[in-house]
């Protein structure tokens, strides 16, 4: 148990009459990344607050780089760093004096703050912008400044919740790069995310939560095993040869599964979607479709998204739905 | 972001140790997080309007409005009784920001961190009390100098000027914890404002600030009298233009005491508990 450095066992919380926590179960090894995957009011964030000694829970334990989080708080928040879901940088601050403040309240002197400060604006890319107000900052760096801070002290364990959400897709690649080279420089990162392909590109482990309890925990494969994998969508550009593509896209299928018109919601007609098994379904697929001379406007691997990991986790648990649903 | 060379946790000693023991830590953090309000502070000048053209709108506003009625037409005596009473009120006043903007913190997750950080949990609410020094020192001198202006003239000397100056500032750190422990009980910054001034209110009018307490009916007599302001006005006014002032002095530093004993740890508890 020596490598796991966090660990909660049966977390439970109440805010008046919603259960945000119902029991959770967390576990997550020294020098990985474990991703917290759920919907908006799933509990992530109160699993969060209480893992980073802001919130008591109402039972159960937890504990971060070995040290109990409710007996000896302080001790955990000299090892942690926490990025909440809202950028908490000071907007009349500067860059320079957030991060100096944040150093001065972990105990470095004055001068090594400053140092530190330095160094990591100029790792974010914000040495440019060390000296102005954050309300001058555009979100992406307001992003990168919240997150500089939470690694003023060099934390064990890092805590970073929803860090990507309202980011464009370049930022949320920056944002991926750092939270790799944390880990290869030994610290160990929660996140929580709302996309399977966060925690896909980020995490060795996923714990999948909805309504306060945790339905999954399993390696990105193993989940995506789990909830059928990618999928590859082709939509030709006469809707009339849908049933050509689905004859040539019987050949990718994964075992046991078959091409099908695409009924995901909100996908407009004339679509096909197959379950694959790996991108070399791609190499595949599309000279067979030329080959077959149909002409195609749109072509994508998808990873499932949360709704289908949801529906696929919650298949066959239906009888615990009523329960649930008393607790809502 | 590109060469990433940020070394791994280098901490020399034990790191379970605040550096210098406890008190140490948590003189030097909360001097970190006053320095952090001041900076606010003066960024934003706006925000002390409250110490600075209102006390003023309200000195010109009873001195020339109110004042002539009220002192049978002695403006000038009526202003050397008015202003060290309206320091007072205005004191009373400006404690009100802060328990807003500390509301205002909360709300927007400021706190969170500060809350993930390895200090004291008073550290961040006594931070922010300290820095209030700048508004009630800015309230003493915005009042004297414009009262100067208008024809105020300390009777006294420079020495008891400036202890009535110290004992408002002081007063004015102890009183703002009614304001930063309501800031901590409600939902918004709004109601941090609603209901502090129907706190303020009572206490600055139903004192001795506008009019001499003899002048009143016998039961708003009783209020005056157990009024905190009260003897504030009455030690600020002995100080500044001249009268007894040992006995009105001794009053306000036990109310003083009395504010921190109970709203300090009344505070902290509200912030600790507000998740």
């Amino acid at each position: 148990m020596s490598d796991l450095v966090v660990r909660a066992e049966g977390l439970r919380k109440r805010f008046g009459k919603t259960q945000a926590l119902d029991g959770v179960d967390l576990a997550m090894r020294r020098g990985t990344v474990l991703g917290v995957l759920g919907p908006n009011g799933a509990g992530k964030t109160t699993a969060v607050r209480v893992l980073a000694t802001l919130l008591r829970p109402d039972e159960g334990s937890a504990f971060v780089a070995g040290i109990d989080v409710l007996k000896e708080p302080q001790r955990v928040r000299r090892r942690i760093g926490l990025t909440g879901q809202y950028a908490s940088v000071d907007e009349d601050l500067t860059g320079t004096q957030n991060l100096v403040l944040i150093g001065q309240l972990l105990d470095l002197t004055t001068r090594d703050a400053k140092r530190r400060a330095a160094e990591l604006l100029e790792w974010f890319d914000l040495g440019e912008a060390a000296g102005r107000m954050a309300k001058t900052y555009s979100g992406g760096m307001r992003r990168r400044l919240d997150l500089a801070a939470s690694l003023v002290g060099h934390p064990e364990v890092i805590f970073l919740d929803e860090p990507t959400t309202g980011l464009d897709p370049a930022k949320r690649e920056d944002m991926w790069n750092v939270v790799r080279t944390q880990v290869t420089q030994g610290s160990s990162v929660l996140l929580t995310t709302q996309y399977l392909e966060e925690a896909d590109a980020l995490a060795d482990e996923i714990v999948v939560i909805n309504k306060g309890r945790v339905i999954a925990h399993d390696s990105p494969d193993g989940l995506k095993r789990r909830v059928g994998g990618l999928t590859l969508r082709v939509r030709p550009a006469d809707p009339a040869r849908v049933p050509d593509v689905l004859r040539v896209l019987e050949a990718v299928a994964a075992p046991g599964t078959a091409a099908s018109p695409d009924t995901t919601a909100g996908a407009r007609p004339g679509a096909v979607s197959v379950p694959v098994t790996g991108d070399t379904s791609l190499d595949i697929a599309v000279p067979a479709l030329r080959r077959a001379g149909i002409e195609i406007n749109d072509l994508g691997l998808h990873l499932p998204s949360l709704d289908e990991v949801f529906h696929a986790l919650t298949e066959g648990t239906a009888e615990t739905s009523t329960k649930e649903d008393e607790l809502v | 972001m590109t060469t990433l060379d940020i070394p791994v946790r280098a901490v020399a000693g034990d790191i379970d140790k605040p550096r210098g023991g406890p008190v140490a830590a948590l003189a030097r953090h909360a001097t970190a997080l006053m320095r952090r309000s001041l900076i606010k502070t003066i960024r934003t000048p706006e925000a002390l309007l409250d110490v600075t053209l209102q006390p003023v709108i309200f000195l010109l506003l009873f001195t020339y409005l109110f004042g002539g009625a009220i002192s049978g037409g002695d403006r000038a005596g009526y202003l050397q009784f008015l202003l060290p009473g309206m320091l007072a009120q205005s004191l009373a006043m400006g404690g009100i920001a802060l328990g807003q903007n500390l509301n205002a913190d909360i709300e927007k997750g400021v706190f969170d961190r500060f809350r993930s950080l390895p200090v004291a949990r008073s550290a961040p609410l006594v931070g922010a009390v300290a820095a209030d020094f700048i508004r009630y020192l800015t309230v003493c001198v915005v009042m004297l100098g414009f009262g100067y202006i208008m024809g105020f003239r300390v009777e006294t000397g420079l020495a008891p000027a400036l202890a009535a100056v110290a004992l408002s500032i002081g007063f004015g750190l102890c009183f703002c914890w009614i304001s930063v422990l309501v800031g901590m009980m409600v939902r918004t910054p709004g109601a941090v404002q609603g209901l502090m001034f129907l706190l303020v209110f009572p206490l600055s009018f139903g004192s001795n600030v506008f009019v001499p307490t003899n002048t009143l009916p016998g039961w708003l007599q009783a209020f005056v009298q157990v009024n905190p302001i009260t003897p504030l006005v009455s030690a600020i006014r002995g100080l500044l233009v001249g009268g007894p002032v040992a006995s009105h002095l001794l009053v306000t530093l036990a109310w003083m005491a009395g504010l921190l004993i109970v709203f300090v740890p009344l505070a902290l508890r509200a912030y600790n508990r507000r998740a």
